[in-house]
């Protein structure tokens, strides 16, 4: 497709498992030259294939442990795909999941000067969007309190704020809506719609299936890695529900 | 494909190795000598050298890295330069939080512990050294700097891990902030050195305008150690344990409280292999004893400091990827 601003060809994703066994350099070391150093594979993506279109808003679907937080991931560009590629054209979001890229230690106004730098944002054009942020996630009180006095909903305030002031060309959402109250959810759903109104691109992960079909304009289920269906998200939400795919 | 950039990287390494060991052994080696005819043939010899590694350095990236990483590396770091000073304010700020003096440790700091030193040294040693707070002052200065800057940076990617299981973001950050932000620790150390060169009314010399090379070096010369400590670390937690012994043995090793003279002669081929030494001596010639340089004393330090600057960042490169599976 020529217009994709996401194409993901053929990714695969492996893990070795049982590498958080504590490994020490001796042991790496009589390990190597014993030739006993094998690991447990594991695949978490298996050649997925999807191509996304600016102003696409996509929801992933699929049981835990599927492989959607990965894909997210291969998008955001923090894992490199084992196998395959995946292009990204333009900015993507600094929004992962919950306190995506904050440093606990710091105050909210630092993580916020932070956050936007590592969207390539200088603290000058930062000083004008720091009182929309602030506004936006309403936490004016906490604006020195380091963050790791904060509770997740402020967090996920906080960064879902972050994330869409910022103006990101593409943005992804990994199941932060719902940590927030009802009310905070209104104005997240506001803000989604006046971000997609100007061409952002958005992939979400969400459980929460009434979510996905009101704001995607296309689902992808994915299990054991594996990309089963993809379609409108009515359909396909439907069949989810009822468990057509997966058990 | 895996085993063969291991194997380009041994080579690498050992090449570079013996290079310097033929280095050493065939041909005069003399730190220092020559003194400066006048002000235009030393600003001559300055630009001509910032020149030669300008272009060593560029000659040597577009050598060892692939198209797509320079790119990375140069078109990226537009895009992250706000972070990158953002970073290294914050690795300032966080070093002195929560202290009653803050930033002014940075200047007392050096000047305590040569006031320490000074005082065990002069006593029990009685090295024939002049100005011997100097000659302290200027070895720990250029040596602190190294050790603090590659300790930093071997934990730098470790403590980032909340960030890079988040967010992409260029690796080499990591560790180059922390480099800088002891740069400018060394800055106050600079200032706390023309303090006490002041204080004791040493000779000044017109090569004081020369400081700036030996820093660089130093600086290049620390970023790749640095980076190539920040990644095998990721991967083997114990090198920061081995790493903490060999600085202390890199400490003793290098001239910086005892005279380079009280050495035996066997031995004082050995030491040549310190690139330490070498920095030292280069700093000490041009900022307390008014010598320039030789050719061959700047063709060493450039030689130390692209050989870790090229290692180093080959292994990151090589690497990065998988540092996210690790952290």
């Amino acid at each position: 497709m020529e217009n994709a601003v996401i194409s993901i060809k053929n990714a695969s994703m492996m893990f070795n498992l049982s590498r958080d066994k504590v490994m020490g350099l001796k042991e790496y070391a009589v390990k190597a030259i014993k030739r006993q150093l094998h690991f447990d594979e594991f695949w978490a993506l298996r050649d997925v294939n999807i191509e996304i279109k600016k102003g696409e808003v996509i929801g992933v679907l699929g049981l835990n442990g599927s492989g959607k937080s990965t894909l997210l991931k291969l998008v955001a560009g923090v894992f490199k795909p084992t196998k395959g590629s995946v292009t990204v054209r333009g900015a993507v979001s600094p929004l992962l999941e919950l306190g995506a890229g904050f440093d606990p230690e710091f105050s909210a106004r630092e993580n916020v000067y932070m956050n936007g730098a590592m969207f390539g944002h200088s603290p000058a054009h930062m000083n004008t969007l720091y009182k929309d942020i602030m506004d936006f996630a309403e936490l004016w009180e906490f604006e020195n309190v380091p963050m790791k006095n904060f509770s997740s909903g402020m967090f996920a305030r906080l960064g879902f704020a972050v994330a869409t002031q910022v103006e990101p060309d593409i943005l992804i959402v990994d199941e932060i809506l719902g940590v927030g109250d009802h009310l905070f959810m209104k104005k997240c759903e506001k803000r989604m719609s006046d971000l997609l109104s100007h061409g952002t691109t958005v992939l979400m992960v969400s459980h929460t299936i009434a979510t996905i079909k009101s704001m995607c304009t296309r689902a992808i289920v994915l299990d054991k890695g594996k990309v089963i269906r993809t379609g409108r998200p009515e359909y396909v939400c439907r069949d989810y529900e009822t468990g057509a795919y997966i058990g | 494909m895996e085993k063969s950039k291991k194997y380009f990287a041994g080579v690498l390494l050992l090449v570079t190795g013996m290079l310097f060991i033929i280095f050493w052994h065939y041909l005069p080696v003399e730190v220092g000598g020559q003194r400066p005819g006048n002000i235009y043939m030393l600003i001559f010899y300055n630009a001509f050298i910032a020149f030669t590694v300008a272009a060593l350095f560029t000659a040597f990236l577009i050598a060892v890295s692939k198209r797509a990483y320079i790119a990375e590396h140069f078109a990226g770091f537009k895009r992250f330069r706000h972070l990158l000073l953002l970073m290294i304010k914050r690795d300032f700020v966080t070093r002195y939080r929560r202290s009653v003096l803050g930033v002014l440790w940075s200047l007392l700091n050096p000047l305590l512990t040569m006031l320490v030193l000074t005082m065990v040294f002069s006593t029990v040693f009685e090295f024939d050294i002049e100005y011997f707070p100097l000659y302290l002052l200027s070895g720990q200065l250029i040596f602190n700097f190294f050790s603090e800057s590659t300790t930093l940076a071997m934990s730098s990617i470790i403590n980032g891990a909340s960030t890079i299981k988040k967010v992409y973001v260029p690796k080499y950050l990591f560790p180059t902030s922390r480099v800088l932000s002891s740069l400018v620790n060394l800055g106050f150390s600079l200032l706390a050195f023309m303090i006490v060169f002041f204080i004791l009314r040493a000779p000044s010399h017109i090569t004081m305008l020369l400081i700036p090379l030996p820093i660089i070096y130093i600086v290049v010369f620390s970023m790749g150690v640095g980076m190539f400590l920040s990644a095998m670390a990721v991967f083997f937690r114990d090198v920061s344990y081995i790493y903490g012994i060999l600085t202390t043995l890199l400490m003793f090793m290098t001239p910086i409280f005892w005279p380079v003279a009280i050495l035996p002669a066997r031995v004082y081929h050995l030491i040549h292999l310190n690139p330490m030494f070498h920095f030292v001596t280069y700093f000490r010639d041009v900022a307390l004893y008014g010598n320039v340089p030789g050719l061959w004393a700047n063709i060493i330090c450039i030689g130390f400091a692209l050989a870790a600057l090229g290692v180093g960042v080959y292994v990151k490169m090589a690497q990065q990827d998988k540092y996210i599976l690790y952290l």
